[in-house]
């Protein structure tokens, strides 16, 4: 006997979500997949809510992976931010996998929504990504897998950065303890509120070598294995890599105004200190070009910046030029 | 800025412009032309202070537009219905149709810039 495909796809699933009889959360269909763990919609039988549900991968269940999970929502946890999806539990299944509990979002992936939208509205969407790494940096916390997957954009507006899977806590170092901040992230005894350590709970890579990351949106350090020279800017790297894959669609690039093209070539420097200093810094520029002001970026010529003047305030020039013509118009008239 | 001061300056300056210009489509009033600046920079002030006010109420392009297109049409009005006292010529449509499209521009400028009211509690 032969079962229908659909019939068997759904055992397939049935088999590989995780066994949850018995917990306060029932586990349904997956919804995201990241590099440790896959993402399950769940219902809350406590609260009789649908939640998220972040599980291990049955093949990378191993203790270090569940410490790092675990971390992943302490992380979470104490960034308290719009654009960070809230954590409301961590626990572990009855297979003795680690699993947390955070707010079930729906949306589109950056990328998906960047096929469909103006681009005015994709860069605001960029812009908010800079603000929450801003704020990331501010708590001494580096994301380091910044790509357009990693973004989901709510049916309300709500812009989140997720998989925190491979974050990096770099102001409460050794290095931090010494007093010595790296660039972009706070230090112990700034205004910043950084975190505390997070004791016991290791750094995904410690070992110098090791390479965690997306190529193509990962800052060449980050690709060398350098954690120590890991910092603020390597998100600022990988924040100009998905303003370019959002703007520049299908590999065409006709059409890119220089100033915005500039924007990613400075944050995409294999040099960190040409970058931008500070995801702040970058959401600045953006904020200046989608403002038709010069941005710090690039140095414009005075035909581009006539342009820029004219396109701003392309309307109140040509209800002048209008005033002008009537003007002349008249006079014109009265000399026949 | 808010809107009423914004609509005050821009149409003041576009009014002593307006006055001004009268030496190029009409040269023969020079030796009227302080008074024509005066009066015309007077009749940019009120119709600036009033389409700005109308454009602190009123939140819509068009009908801020329209309405300060016919608020500095009435103003201009009774100045176009009179004849020059020195040449004797009336100069309607030279007078209203500039006149208008100052209000046209001052009604699309309070529209889009200056600060809006602010609720109070």
């Amino acid at each position: 006997m032969t079962l229908p495909e659909h019939a068997l796809a759904h055992l397939q699933q049935v088999l590989r979500t995780p066994e949850s009889a018995g917990e306060r959360y029932t586990l349904h269909e997956p919804v995201g997949q990241g590099g440790m763990g896959t993402v399950y919609r769940a219902s809350d039988r406590a609260l009789g809510r649908d939640v998220a549900v972040k599980v291990l991968r049955g093949d990378v269940a191993d203790a270090e992976a569940a410490v790092r999970l675990e971390r992943e929502a302490r992380i979470l946890a104490r960034l308290e931010h719009p654009g960070i999806v809230p954590v409301h539990d961590v626990g572990t299944l009855g297979d003795g996998r680690v699993f947390y509990v955070m707010k079930l979002v729906r949306g589109r992936r950056l990328q998906e929504f960047a096929g469909a939208a103006p681009r005015s509205d994709v860069l605001r969407v960029v812009l908010r990504v800079c603000e929450t790494v801003g704020f990331a940096h501010a708590h001494g916390v580096v994301h380091r897998d910044l790509k357009p997957s990693n973004i989901m954009v709510g049916a309300f507006g709500e812009v989140l950065v997720l998989d925190w899977g491979i974050a990096r806590v770099v102001g409460t170092g050794r290095a931090a303890a010494r007093g010595e901040a790296r660039p972009g992230l706070a230090a112990p005894a700034s205004s910043g509120d950084p975190l505390p350590a997070l004791h016991g709970v290791p750094e995904p890579d410690t070992a110098p070598g090791t390479v965690l990351g997306t190529p193509g949106f990962m800052a060449p350090e980050q690709a060398r294995g350098e954690p120590a020279l890991v910092d603020a800017r390597t998100d600022v790297y990988g924040l100009g890599a998905i303003l370019r894959a959002v703007v520049v669609r299908e590999g065409d690039g006709r059409g890119v105004p220089r100033p915005l093209e500039a924007i990613w070539t400075r944050a995409l420097s294999p040099d960190p200190a040409a970058r931008y200093p500070s995801a702040a810094d970058m959401a600045a520029d953006i904020t200046r070009f989608l403002d038709a002001q010069p941005v710090a970026a690039y140095r414009e010529p005075l035909t581009e910046r006539a342009g820029r003047v004219f396109r701003k305030y392309q309307t109140a020039i040509l209800l002048v030029l209008t005033y002008l013509a009537v003007r002349l118009l008249f006079l014109v008239m009265r000399g026949y | 800025m808010n809107k009423p001061v914004l609509g005050l300056l821009l149409g003041g300056a576009l009014g002593a412009l307006d006055g001004l210009t009268a030496l190029i489509s009409a040269p023969e009033v020079k030796p009227e032309i302080m008074s024509i600046v005066i009066g015309s920079t007077a009749k940019g002030l009120v119709a600036g202070v009033l389409i700005g006010f109308v454009a602190r109420k009123l939140n819509n392009l068009a009908a801020g537009i329209v309405l300060g297109i016919v608020i500095a049409a009435l103003l201009a009005l009774p100045i176009a219905l009179h004849a020059d006292p020195v040449t004797g010529k009336a100069y309607f449509w030279e007078i209203m149709i500039p006149g208008s499209i100052v209000g046209l521009i001052v009604g699309y400028a309070t529209q889009k810039f200056g600060r809006p009211a602010v609720a109070r509690p």
